[in-house]
């Protein structure tokens, strides 16, 4: 390992990117992300690479189904409206089984909504987002060492399955800074990809063909079937969570991102207090850590979700705790962040009294 | 021990890189830190500002609501901090630009003129590390040298030059502080 350095997320991503072989880079400014991509336009020259400012969203991610098409690492960031905007072509890539790796540092919405950070586009990440029966893999950070590492995890799980990944962060995860390492050696041999359209010339004999149409009913069947043979593969292989204090605990609470890091402050307060809160932190949203809600439910008395939406994630947390307790909610949204306080709060409620 | 803390200003005062100073020098020192800027509208009106916690601890949230410890380089960010600030915690002002007066009195408060002592060491953009001197002098949470190193790696080369006068100021803050 390398030695601490304190960046911003939105850097660190940049640099960790670079670090696992992404030469590649397609954007469009909005805030709060503007950090990475202005950081792959001064960086990625430096290391041989080519970072494109487009003229829209939309074209950036065309632009990233081309690169990924040809093969190379890719990336492209984008904060809600923009991501919004990419999912045509997000569907068209995962359509046609291509890797790439996609950030989202969440603001609030709905429609152009406002910058500061959010959590409500959990539905559009884990659902895939844009239209027909396809998934992306998503990962959460809840720190900026966290981030550096699962840019690394999502560029490597990218070309395992030929799917794109997303990396769902938020304003403030974005803008904060911490201390980060990097890994000393940089990713300089990439897994084969022999199904790239790089030319006959790399691949004497075979057409290469990328593509998302199939106009036969039967055929189209076929590939869904296939996809939807990987995302169960997937989502046997490739679930991440982190668990805190969950065993013994009377009321075990989920969140992910900068709102786990709420909850780890309210839950030091919540021990003071005497009460048994523990806490299951997803870092793959999708697929979803269902397996460490269905042990809590054996001894848990309920459940709660924290979140900076309306209410989404608490969906998935209903599915996997499947009616054995009873599972509770506590949001904010429109950029507002829950307070420590606010949640020390509902943990009493829940817990009833002044315990 | 846990330092929250709040460092607000107009925008240009040096509050941002304060908060950061303060960050790198925590890590230097092998502490747990994290720093939080606002951003957007929330900076409008005078109270840009960074949240920046360093601790022996693993930081939970970067967001701080009820800070141990807040500066206020302006009167707008007196007037919306002065409230959240945790009974016993620390206001440090600056008075060269505030006139009025906090109202808390289960605080420590420490006015600094910020300003005054900068124009007197020759340059009234090293306000924010007389403040930040005061700060240390009071908390000393890291060390002097840790900043300066942290200063070190912030500023580029060619304004090394300043470091003097950086140090300067800082010392100045301290002994205020000691005062």
């Amino acid at each position: 390992m390398g030695e601490k350095i304190l960046m911003k997320g939105n850097e660190a991503i940049g640099e960790a990117a670079i670090k696992a072989g992404c030469r590649h880079f397609f954007g469009y400014p909005i805030t709060p992300q503007n950090e990475l991509p202005e950081y792959m336009a001064r960086r990625l020259p430096e290391v041989g690479g080519a970072m494109v400012q487009a003229e829209s969203e939309i074209a950036a991610i065309n632009m990233v189904y081309g690169a990924a098409g040809a093969g190379v690492r890719v990336m492209t960031s984008s904060s809600s409206p923009g991501i919004s905007l990419k999912q045509e072509g997000i569907s068209y890539i995962a359509g046609a089984e291509l890797p790439c790796v996609i950030v989202n540092m969440v603001r609030g919405g709905p429609g152009l909504g406002g910058i500061q950070p959010a959590q409500g586009d959990y539905w559009q990440a884990t659902r895939g987002g844009g239209h027909g029966d396809y998934r992306v893999l998503v990962l959460a950070p809840a720190g900026i060492q966290e981030m550096v590492d699962v840019v690394q995890d999502a560029f490597d799980l990218a070309d395992k399955y030929r799917n794109p990944v997303m990396i769902l962060g938020d304003g403030m995860m974005g803008q904060m800074m911490e201390p980060v390492m990097f890994r000393d050696e940089a990713v300089t041999k990439l897994p084969e990809k022999d199904w790239a359209t790089t030319g006959t010339r790399h691949h004497p004999g075979r057409r290469n063909v990328i593509n998302s149409l199939y106009l036969q009913p039967d055929r189209l069947e076929e590939h869904n079937d296939h996809l939807q043979r990987k995302y169960a593969e997937i989502e046997a292989n490739e679930v991440r969570y982190e668990e805190v204090d969950v065993e013994g605990a009377e009321l075990v609470v989920a969140a992910y991102g900068t709102t786990a890091r709420i909850v780890r402050s309210a839950m030091e307060a919540a021990k003071q207090a005497g009460l048994r809160v523990g806490l299951i932190r997803p870092i793959t949203l999708w697929p979803f850590p269902v397996e460490p809600f269905e042990r809590a439910a054996e001894h848990a008395k309920a459940f709660l979700s924290v979140e900076m939406s309306a209410g989404q994630m608490v969906e998935d947390v209903r599915l996997a705790v499947n009616g054995k307790k009873s599972v509770h909610f506590y949001g904010r949204t429109g950029g507002m962040v829950p307070t420590p306080e606010a949640v020390l709060a509902k943990f009493k409620e829940i817990l009833g009294g002044e315990a | 021990m846990t330092h929250e803390m709040i460092l607000a200003g107009f925008g240009g005062q040096g509050v941002m890189l304060m908060g950061q100073m303060l960050a790198y020098a925590g890590m230097i020192e092998g502490k747990h830190v994290s720093w939080l800027p606002s951003y957007g509208p929330e900076m409008r009106g005078g109270t840009a500002n960074c949240a920046v916690v360093v601790s022996d601890q693993p930081v939970g949230s970067p967001l701080i609501t009820r800070p141990s410890i807040v500066v206020a380089m302006n009167l707008p960010s007196l007037d919306k901090f002065e409230g959240s600030i945790k009974p016993g915690g620390l206001l440090i002002y600056n008075n060269s630009l505030i006139a009025s007066k906090p109202e808390r009195d289960d605080i420590t408060i420490l006015p600094v003129p910020a300003n005054e002592i900068a124009n007197e060491l020759g340059s009234d953009r090293i306000a924010n590390m007389v403040v930040l001197g005061a700060l240390l002098g009071t908390t000393p949470m890291v060390e002097t040298q840790s900043i300066l190193a942290a200063l070190r790696h912030a500023l580029p080369p060619h304004r090394h030059n300043l470091l003097p006068l950086n140090e300067q100021a800082i010392k100045r803050g301290q002994e205020l502080a000691k005062q």
